[in-house]
């Protein structure tokens, strides 16, 4: 995957800014990005959140700073900078989990080191921190952030769920139930991440179809320009 | 020595880096389109992780020993530089390999594989010997996954494929039934 992240054009508004990540431009279910740390901690829900709101954290600290400092880096040296920035944000928030939850920093292991390489922060660093105002930094680093999470909860609620039967460690499935044990192990977070992006690309041709069977009806029988529907906001 | 051997085999199929780890998936989907790109890449890589092994090891042994929490910083910075030199040995000395590898030389630079290599072997406290062993057996696993996926791809280039698992979603699936089949090798070794 190419670092840097096609742009479409930047919503108008900040809100758009903030949700497009969320969704539409999901980081890991539309980009294929930081897919290493969104596999790994995903065996359990506690885990699964615990990276999200770090990377999260990280993610935010750089945009910030280097949103402020963009007119300071010189172009040549940009990536290393970006870099160096992201590690020193991850020092920060490798002592916060250690400090505040032992356990799920001893389970997450070396993946937490990890958040440097994810091409999810490095990239939004590229694609937009370095171009735009701290504020919107801030709105696009918090709705990527948002969107990793979300991504990765989608993974590890199914997979906590089905391989141990449990929800943030309280039992939810019926006694009966035999814990399909592939799914915490590494091939089910494979799995897992295919089928989620088969769901992803269903839901597009789909939406695809929808349109073009649209755009079919309206050159065949043109409505009456008064009842005519909006169209649509462009969907980046 | 049979310790040095096991080290190898662990590294190369029993955790493997990218199967049982997960890391450096983004060349997986990227540069596999031929397994040839990928055995190259995969050499490659495994140049750069030796090289990285023995850098760590040094800034263990006599930088970091009092500043932990300055090792992920440290390591990353190592590796960019073993890159960028690594990328202007291989332009002077051969340019014809320089163009075939082309853009994925930068790219090892922030592969997860490298400094997680460095961040494990350093975790577990590998001698020098042991973490060269570590980082060879880990990138010839990795270079093995790279030239099997590819080759699996070639082969479906020509398979009727329904539009919805076109794409990462497929090669997804095939990595985790390759997961799976690498399952089989737990176990076995130190790991």
């Amino acid at each position: 995957m190419s670092l840097v992240v096609k742009e479409t054009s930047t919503p108008a508004t900040a809100g758009g800014v903030l949700t497009r990540g969320l969704w539409h431009q999901n980081p890991v279910l539309v980009q294929t990005l930081g897919l290493c740390s969104a596999l790994a901690v995903t065996n359990a829900v506690a885990n699964s959140l615990a990276m999200g709101l770090a990377t999260t954290f990280v993610l935010v600290s750089s945009s910030i700073i280097v949103s402020a400092m963009r007119k300071f880096i010189a172009h040549e040296i940009r990536i290393t900078t970006y870099i160096l920035i992201i590690a020193t944000f991850l020092a920060v928030a490798d002592m916060l989990l250690e400090a505040t939850v032992p356990d799920v920093h001893k389970a997450m292991g070396p993946y937490i080191a990890l958040i440097v390489t994810n091409c999810i922060v490095l990239g939004r660093q590229e694609a937009f921190a370095s171009r735009q105002p701290v504020g919107l930094s801030v709105l696009d680093a918090l709705g990527n952030g948002m969107g990793f999470t979300i991504a990765l909860l989608l993974m590890g609620i199914p997979r906590e769920l089905l391989g141990n039967g449990t929800l943030l460690g309280v039992h939810v499935m019926p006694g009966s139930f035999e814990p399909w044990v592939v799914m915490m192990l590494p091939p089910g977070g494979f799995f897992m991440i295919g089928i989620l992006l088969l769901i992803a690309n269903w839901h597009d041709l789909r939406k695809v179809a929808r349109e073009r069977a649209r755009a079919a009806v309206s050159v065949a029988a043109p409505v009456p320009a008064r009842t005519a529907r909006k169209p649509e906001a462009a969907v980046v | 020595m049979s310790d040095l051997f096991w080290i190898f085999v662990s590294a190369a199929v029993v955790t493997n880096f990218v199967l049982v780890y997960f890391l450096g998936l983004c060349p997986v989907i990227g540069v596999t389109n031929k397994s040839v790109t990928g055995l190259r890449l995969g050499l490659a890589t495994t140049f750069v992780m030796v090289l990285a092994s023995l850098a760590a090891w040094v800034l263990n042994r006599f930088v970091l020993a009092n500043a932990p929490y300055l090792r992920v910083i440290a390591f990353i910075v190592a590796i960019a530089s073993i890159v960028q030199i690594v990328e202007l040995f291989i332009r002077k000395t051969s340019p014809g390999l320089y163009r075939e590898l082309g853009i994925f030389l930068p790219l090892i630079a922030s592969n997860s594989q490298v400094l997680g290599l460095t961040i494990f072997q350093t975790n577990r406290g590998y001698s020098l010997p042991e973490g060269l062993m570590f980082a060879l057996g880990g990138g010839l696993g990795i270079t093995a996954v790279l030239a099997i996926v590819g080759s699996v791809r070639e082969r479906l280039e020509f398979a009727p494929i329904p539009a919805v698992a076109r794409g990462p979603a497929l090669v997804f699936l095939i990595v985790a039934a390759l997961s799976l089949v690498f399952m089989g090798f737990a176990g076995m070794g130190t790991a």
